[in-house]
C-alpha cells in the first residue's frame, strides 16, 4: 500500500524530521486560505496522486502570492495528470498540498528499503538526487551508496552511519543532521512494516539545513493487520475499481487493453501464458492469477469481470490443476459466471494436471461451447485465431 | 538419491490441525511420506489423523526424531513457527504459508545465520522427490522418478513443466519451489549446488520470472562454478507490463534490476540453455540429455 506525499511527510515529521510547513486543500479557496496562513515567501502547490513523475508532468506549481496559489490550485484540482507512472489514462487530481517552497543548494536522495537481493534492510543514498536520479544511476551505478542494516531492526554502528551521511552531504556538510534523519529512516522501516521509505529530494539548503521536499512510503500489505492506524490511510479512490474487486475475491488482476480475456491459476503460469500469447500476436485484456485459496464462487466473480468488459472477444482458459485448485473448480466457476452474465463469448479451454479429464467432460456435459486445446501453444493459437475472426 | 528429501526423511507438521494442515498432511501420508506427528501449541497430547500432536517443534523433534518439518501456520504466526523449527535444528523446513510480513522474514533470516537448517519458502509448494517423499502441497499425478532436477519460483508453472517432462519420457529427481516472496530461504544457487552434487540428477531446469534477483544470483554462481550438468532456464514475464509502481523510480526496480531480458542475458552468458517459452523446456532438455550421452 502506498501513502500520499502529505501522509508520508506527516509521519516523518512526527518522528522529528524537518518538513516544510504545509496543509492539504480540496479547493482553490481552501488553497488560498492555507497560503495566507503559512505566510511564506514562496509556495509549492502539489497534486496529491499516488504516482511518481508529478514534477515533470506539471503536477507541481510554484507561486509567490496567495492569489497565484489559488489559480495554481484551480488549474490542478479536477484535472487529469498523466505521468510516466500513471499510464495513458492518467489520474484525476482531487486535492493539492500547499507548502512553503524550499530553496535548495543541492538535492540528495535517501531511502530505507528491504533489499531482496541481500535479504536485509538497507539505507540507500545518492548525493545528487532529484527527479532525474533514475537516469543518473543508470549511467553510473557507482553513484549509489549502500549501508546494510542489522536484521533485528537495531541501528547500524555509529561510525558506519556517520561515514554514510558524510558521503551524501560532504565532510563539511551537516553530517549530524543527516545522521539523525538516517536513524529515523532505519527505525521507521521496521516499526511501520514499510518496504520503502524514500526521501527525494532531501534539500540541502544554503544555511546548512536538511529539509524533506518529497517523500514516498510503501507499506507491506501483508503486515497491515498489525497497523490499523496506517490501514485507515488507504485511499480507495486511487485504486482501480476492477482490480480492487478481483483482489477482494483472492484473485490478482491487472487490467490491460487487449481483446483476449485470460484465466490462469498461479502467477508463474499466468506470466508464461502471456508471453506465449503475445509471441503469437495476441493481445491480452488482463493478467489474472487465481490464488490457491480461491473458491469457485470467487473465481466466478473474477471471470465475471472479464465477461462484463465488452472489449473481451474470447476467453482463454489455461489451468494446471494441483493442490487445492483442481481443474473442475475452474469449470464450475466458468459456468456460474456465464449464467450470471448471460453473455456468451467463444472459449478456448486447456486443462492439465489434477482432474483435467473430468473438467473437460464437465465442459461438454454443461454444454459450454468451447474449443479444447491439449497444449498451451495450441490454446494460444486458437485464441488468437478467434480474436482475429471477431475483429474482421 | 535426490536432494533435500528422500525415503528416510521424517516429518513433523506445524499447524497440522488446521484446515490446510489436515488436508495436505493426509495427502502426504497417502503419498508415502513418513509423517511422525504434528505441532499445535495448546493441543499437545492429543491425536490428529492418528498421529501424536505436540506443543512445540522442539518437543516433537525430541520425541519423534524427526529431521524435517512443513509449516501451515497462519501468516501472523508463521515466522515464529519457522524460528522454532530452526532452533529445534531440523535439517529441512518447508513453509507453505502465503503473505508472511517481510519484516518477520528478516527475523527468520537472522535465526538462519549459523544454523544448519535449510529453509524452503515461505509461499512455497514444497519439495517433491517422486516415488519417495512429498514435503509439500503440489499435485503428484504427473510426477515420475527420473533424471531432471527442477527448481522454481512458481508452483503452477512447475506442475506444467513436470507434466511435460514426464510426458516426454523423462522423470524428475527432485522438484523444489523456493517460493514467490521477496525475502526467503534457500535460493536458486543453493539448489544448483545440491543438484550438481546429486548422482541421480542429470540435468537441471530453473524456472524463474521477473522481479527479484534469484536468476542473477544463479548466473553468478554458474559463472564461478563450472556446471557439471546441463542447466535449462525458463524466465516467465518477457511481455509483462512494467509494474505499476510508485516513487521517482520505485526503488525495488531501480536498485535490484529484475526485468526478464536482463535475466535471460545473464543466464545465457553463464552457459545456461534458454527455453524461450513454457512449451520448449522438454524439447531443450531432451536435446541436452541426448548430447550428453553421445
Amino acid at each position: 500500500m502506498n501513502l500520499h506525499e502529505f501522509q508520508a511527510k506527516e509521519i516523518l515529521a512526527r518522528r522529528g524530521v524537518r518538513v516544510p510547513a504545509g496543509r492539504i486543500a480540496w479547493s482553490a479557496e481552501e488553497a488560498e486560505a492555507v497560503a495566507r496562513e503559512l505566510a511564506a515567501q514562496r509556495f509549492a502547490v502539489k497534486a496529491q496522486i499516488l504516482a511518481g513523475g508529478r514534477g515533470q508532468a506539471g503536477g507541481v506549481k510554484f507561486a509567490a502570492t496567495s492569489d497565484t496559489v489559488r489559480s495554481a490550485a484551480q488549474s490542478l484540482i479536477g484535472s487529469t495528470l498523466v505521468t510516466r507512472q500513471t499510464g495513458p489514462e492518467g489520474r484525476k487530481v482531487k486535492r493539492v498540498y500547499v507548502e512553503e517552497a524550499v530553496s535548495t543548494s543541492r538535492d540528495i536522495y535517501v531511502a530505507a528499503l528491504v533489499d531482496r537481493r541481500a535479504g536485509c534492510p538497507m539505507l540507500i543514498g545518492v548525493s545528487e538526487g532529484g527527479e532525474d536520479v533514475e537516469e543518473r544511476i543508470a549511467r553510473d551505478e557507482n553513484a549509489v551508496r549502500r549501508l546494510p542494516l542489522p536484521l533485528d531492526g537495531s541501528q547500524p554502528a555509529e561510525d558506519d552511519l556517520r561515514d554514510f551521511a558524510a558521503s551524501l552531504v560532504g565532510q563539511d556538510g551537516p553530517v549530524e543532521k543527516a545522521v539523525d534523519i538516517l536513524r529515523v529512516l532505519a527505525s521507521a522501516l521496521g516499526e511501520l512494516d514499510a518496504t520503502l521509505i524514500e526521501i527525494n529530494p532531501l534539500a540541502l539548503t544554503k544555511g546548512g539545513d536538511l529539509i524533506v521536499v518529497d517523500a514516498k512510503l510503501t507499506l507491506d500489505d501483508n503486515a497491515l493487520f498489525r497497523h490499523p492506524d496506517l490501514q485507515a490511510l488507504r485511499d480507495e479512490d486511487e485504486q482501480d475499481a476492477v482490480e480492487f474487486e478481483a483482489q477482494r475475491h483472492d484473485i490478482n488482476f491487472v487490467r490491460m487493453d487487449g481483446d483476449i480475456g485470460v484465466v490462469v491459476n498461479g502467477a508463474g503460469l499466468a506470466l508464461a501464458t502471456h508471453d506465449m500469447l503475445r509471441d503469437a500476436g495476441g493481445a491480452p485484456a488482463n493478467f489474472m492469477d487465481i490464488r490457491t485459496t480461491a473458491t469457485s464462487l470467487q473465481i466466478a466473480k473474477g471471470i465475471g469481470l472479464l465477461l462484463a468488459n465488452p472489449g473481451v472477444k474470447v476467453l482463454l482458459i489455461n489451468v494446471h490443476g494441483g493442490g487445492m485448485t483442481s481443474c473442475d473448480t475452474i469449470v464450475e466457476a466458468l459456468s456460474i459466471a456465464m449464467r450470471w452474465s448471460g453473455r456468451r463469448v467463444p472459449v478456448v479451454f486447456r486443462a492439465a494436471g489434477q482432474n483435467a479429464g473430468y473438467a473437460e467432460k464437465m465442459m461438454v456435459d454443461r454444454r459450454i461451447p468451447h474449443e479444447a486445446a491439449k497444449t498451451i501453444q495450441d490454446a494460444v493459437r486458437l485464441a488468437v485465431a478467434q480474436a482475429g475472426k471477431r475483429a474482421a | 538419491m535426490a536432494i533435500l528429501v528422500d525415503p528416510d526423511t521424517k516429518v513433523i507438521v506445524q499447524g497440522m490441525t488446521g484446515r490446510a494442515g489436515t488436508f495436505y498432511t493426509a495427502q502426504m501420508i497417502d503419498y508415502g511420506t513418513r509423517v511422525l506427528g504434528g505441532v499445535r501449541p495448546g493441543k499437545g497430547g492429543q491425536r490428529h489423523l492418528m498421529l501424536p500432536v505436540f506443543d512445540s517443534a522442539r518437543q516433537a523433534r525430541a520425541e519423534t526424531e524427526a529431521n524435517a518439518s512443513i509449516v501451515f501456520v497462519p501468516a501472523e504466526r508463521a515466522a515464529a513457527a519457522m524460528i522454532e523449527a530452526i532452533e529445534a535444528e531440523l535439517d529441512v523446513v518447508v513453509c507453505v504459508t502465503e503473505r508472511v510480513p517481510v519484516h518477520d522474514m528478516l527475523k527468520v533470516r537472522a535465526a538462519l545465520r549459523g544454523s544448519k537448517t535449510k529453509l524452503v519458502g515461505p509461499n512455497s509448494q514444497g519439495v517433491l522427490s517422486p516415488g519417495s517423499c512429498k514435503l509439500g502441497v503440489m499435485a503428484t499425478v504427473d510426477a515420475k522418478k527420473g533424471p531432471v532436477g527442477i527448481v522454481s519460483r512458481s508452483a503452477s508453472l512447475t506442475s506444467e513443466i513436470v507434466a511435460q517432462t514426464t510426458a516426454a519420457g523423462m522423470g524428475q529427481s527432485t522438484t523444489i519451489g523456493i517460493g514467490g516472496d521477496p525475502v526467503h530461504g534457500i535460493g536458486f544457487s543453493d539448489c544448483l549446488e545440491l543438484f550438481m552434487a546429486d548422482e541421480d540428477t542429470k540435468a537441471v531446469v530453473l524456472i524463474g520470472e521477473i522481479g527479484g534477483s534469484d536468476e542473477e544470483e544463479a548466473a553468478e554462481y554458474l559463472s564461478r562454478n563450472k556446471a557439471t550438468k546441463p542447466v535449462i532456464a525458463l524466465v516467465a514475464g518477457r511481455h509483462a507490463p512494467p509494474e505499476r509502481r510508485m516513487g521517482h523510480a520505485g526503488a525495488f526496480q531501480m536498485f535490484s534490476r529484475g526485468d526478464a531480458a536482463a535475466k535471460i542475458e545473464r543466464l545465457r552468458e553463464a552457459g545456461v540453455i534458454i527455453a524461450p517459452d513454457a512449451q520448449s523446456v522438454a524439447p531443450k532438455l531432451r536435446e541436452a540429455l541426448t548430447e550428453k550421452v553421445s
